[in-house]
């Protein structure tokens, strides 16, 4: 199954299991969605529970969070990740601050198709989920699997908090896997996808697939890979204990570099494991500029395989 | 008479319904419903909770030049009779998201304890915000009522987003949400009409028109007014006279029973004016004081009380109730403790099911039946 098969197959799961979730988005419905992830949803359980919006992201937002502190369960989609700034304000505002206001809960789940790498562009091409990292009150999840995008959606959909859910638009249809059927949730802690002896690489989302490629340069065993699945919460006693064992660290982000997730791992390293080190804490992200179009462009900005085994090469010989 | 128990939460078919295609049309509609009747007890009632209002209001402006109020202290002196006459309409399952600035009549209405309410002005531990808040920023889930965030109208989306709850389950509740003037001028005031209006959606979107968000006037705010924009999102606009809380209380009922019905929202536009700056820190310099003038003339709860006065209601009996409750909450919510500092950060997240929004007064004699409170 595909990423993104594992991604409709976890919405038809959680729809089918509990009446309470529907989705909402734009063009989410007969047509299945601009990457047809809600493809075959409106035929199975109609209108009122995959609902088509209009161009609204606030909209989309606000109302989702209308509709879950009203007892039901949305999950919407934002059509590409970048378009949620203009629904940030419901997000940031209304939906982080809910519980911890009035002690609702707000079971909400916002797909954001996230991601460059196939000449998108500067509006189609955004990793932002440091903002909402930064924002209380939100989780924020990155699954780079297909195992992982069903069983991290079904349990953000259970989750009784607003859900982030960045989905790397470049695994949709790249990545394929065993995904195991009906009911799966996939807990939101880190997990080693590579185990190594000398070097951990911190990454997740599509990233987690150029750390693993980078580690393909070096002798099995030396390079491990820890795929976060979940910034927020953070999983850092994974992270501790994965860097405690190797004594140096890489951190790869798709995002642009400032403030980024992997700044936060950084310091917490930092902070907490310093006397663990046997080098720099390193970081590859991408430049603090938008993602261009043209093909050439765009791969000298995101983070390659080939400049995050670099990085490993330096730190490991440091 | 007006059935009040929601429906069966219970989801509509599979195959759900689209709100108003051509192969789903709207539910056929029931008779026009009768006129609301206000007895004499609902009369004294509107009155009562206006003046509580007020009454409370003076007070706290007090108390925060006193010092005592931390941040800062907003009222609605003279917009009384928009946010008593509206939530006096809704029944007990239907939600306020939410009350803002100038309608802590809304929240009298439904029942919230004042005590409660004073001791969130002052910071004190509270039910209402546990001190995490402050001023107008509260709402009273137990109640069906949701506190208001500052980012004008954001909450009037999620307002929509409840009334699409209740529409999806069948439900039989509406959403009543409000808004000033300037709100209307964000893309999100713009989104939410058109969702609602478009899908239908049983909520009823009052504008508090006060003729100044902060101290801009109407004239640099809008080109077209809020209800004849109405029209343009596929709803009625209808204009009240905002010192008047029996025209409020008619028009949000008519909204009500047009939403319940499935014939969607309804845009109310109270016309009122803020007979003061925006807050206790503003002295409205801005503002003609003959405006001010010709405004105090129709002040919504003198007019009220002469006329309750004149049918032989015992307007001084009703004021010394009030003072006397005002006094007994100031009192204990002087006496209460500040929020233990260690709560602060305690939930952000929800690690189980949160609080579900319950049932607020209704105390219209309506609701009850038409024998009721005569």
């Amino acid at each position: 199954m595909t990423y993104l098969q594992a991604i409709t197959d976890g919405l038809r799961e959680a729809m089918r299991a509990d009446e309470r979730v529907f989705v909402l988005g734009e063009d989410v419905g007969a047509f299945g969605g601009a990457f047809k992830a809600t493809e075959g949803l409106y035929d199975e359980f109609g209108a009122d529970r995959v609902q088509d919006f209009p161009i609204a992201e606030s909209a989309i937002v606000g109302t989702a969070v209308g509709a879950a502190i009203a007892g039901l369960r949305p999950v919407a989609e934002v059509q590409f990740a970048d378009f949620v700034a203009c629904g940030f304000d419901q997000l940031v505002n209304v939906a982080g601050k809910m519980h911890w206001r009035t002690g609702l809960a707000v079971p909400m789940v916002l797909r954001l198709p996230s991601g460059g790498g196939f000449a998108g562009g500067p509006y189609h091409s955004q990793n932002p989920e440091a903002w909402f990292m930064h924002a209380p009150g939100l989780k924020v999840l990155a699954p780079s699997t297909p195992e992982d995008a069903k069983g991290m959606l079904m349990a953000a959909i259970a989750d009784e908090n607003p859900v982030c859910f960045l989905e790397h638009k470049h695994l949709y249809r790249r990545v394929k896997g065993a995904v195991p059927l009906g009911d799966h949730r996939t807990p939101f802690t880190a997990r080693v996808a590579r185990e190594g002896a000398e070097l951990t690489i911190v990454a997740y989302g599509a990233m987690v697939h150029a750390a693993l490629q980078a580690a393909d340069a070096f002798e099995p065993g030396r390079v491990e890979v820890l795929d976060l699945r979940a910034l927020v919460p953070l999983d850092e006693e994974a992270i501790l204990a994965s860097v405690r064992r190797t004594s140096k660290v890489l951190i790869v982000d798709e995002a642009n570099e400032t403030c980024a997730a992997g700044a936060q791992v950084a310091a917490l390293v930092a902070d907490r494991a310093f006397s663990d080190l046997d080098g720099p804490v390193r970081r590859v992200a991408t430049p603090d500029a938008p993602v261009p179009f043209s093909p050439g462009l765009e791969q000298a900005v995101l983070p390659t395989p080939d400049r995050i085994a670099e990085a490993a090469r330096e730190l490991l010989a440091y | 008479m007006l059935t009040e128990e929601p429906r069966s939460t219970a989801s509509s078919s599979p195959r759900g319904r689209a709100p108003h295609s051509p192969e789903h049309p709207p539910p056929p509609r029931p008779a026009p419903p009768a006129p609301p009747r206000l007895t004499a007890a609902d009369r004294a009632a509107l009155l009562r909770f206006m003046v509580e209002m007020r009454t409370f209001e003076e007070r706290g402006v007090a108390l925060y030049k006193q010092g005592r109020t931390p941040g800062s202290f907003y009222d609605g002196h003279g917009q009384e009779a928009i946010s008593v006459g509206a939530a006096f309409a809704l029944g007990p399952d239907d939600v306020i998201c939410s009350p803002l600035i100038r309608d802590l009549g809304a929240h009298l209405v439904r029942g919230t304890d004042l005590a409660q309410i004073i001791r969130h002005h002052l910071g004190r531990d509270n039910a209402l915000s546990r001190g995490r808040e402050g001023n107008v920023h509260f709402g009273d889930v137990d109640r069906g009522v949701i506190g208001m965030v500052s980012m004008l109208p954001d909450m009037m989306v999620v307002a929509v987003g409840l009334a699409m709850a209740f529409r999806m389950r069948r439900e039989r509740r509406v959403a009543l949400t409000f808004f000033g003037d300037g709100a209307t001028s964000p893309g999100a005031w713009h989104e939410a009409m058109n969702v609602a209006g478009l899908r239908r959606e049983p909520v009823i979107l009052l504008c508090e028109n006060n003729g100044l968000a902060y101290s801009t006037p109407t004239e640099r705010q809008f080109a077209v007014g809020p209800a004849e924009r109405a029209k343009a999102y596929g709803m009625p606009g209808v204009v009240v006279d905002g010192n008047d809380v029996e025209a409020v209380f008619a028009a949000t009922h008519a909204a009500r029973e047009r939403a319940l019905a499935g014939d969607g929202p309804t845009l109310i536009e109270a016309r009122t004016m803020r007979m003061h700056g925006h807050g206790s820190h503003d002295d409205a310099r801005y503002v003609d004081p003959a405006v001010f003038a010709a405004w105090r003339e129709r002040d919504p709860i003198a007019t009220y009380e002469a006329r309750l006065r004149a049918e032989g209601t015992d307007v001084d009996a009703l004021r010394a109730g009030v003072l006397e409750r005002l006094e007994a909450a100031v009192q204990a919510a002087l006496a209460a403790p500040l929020p233990d500092p260690a709560t602060a950060t305690d939930g952000v997240f929800a690690d189980g099911p949160g609080r579900t929004l319950g049932r607020g007064d209704a105390p219209w004699s309506g609701h009850a039946g038409p024998e009721a409170g005569r």
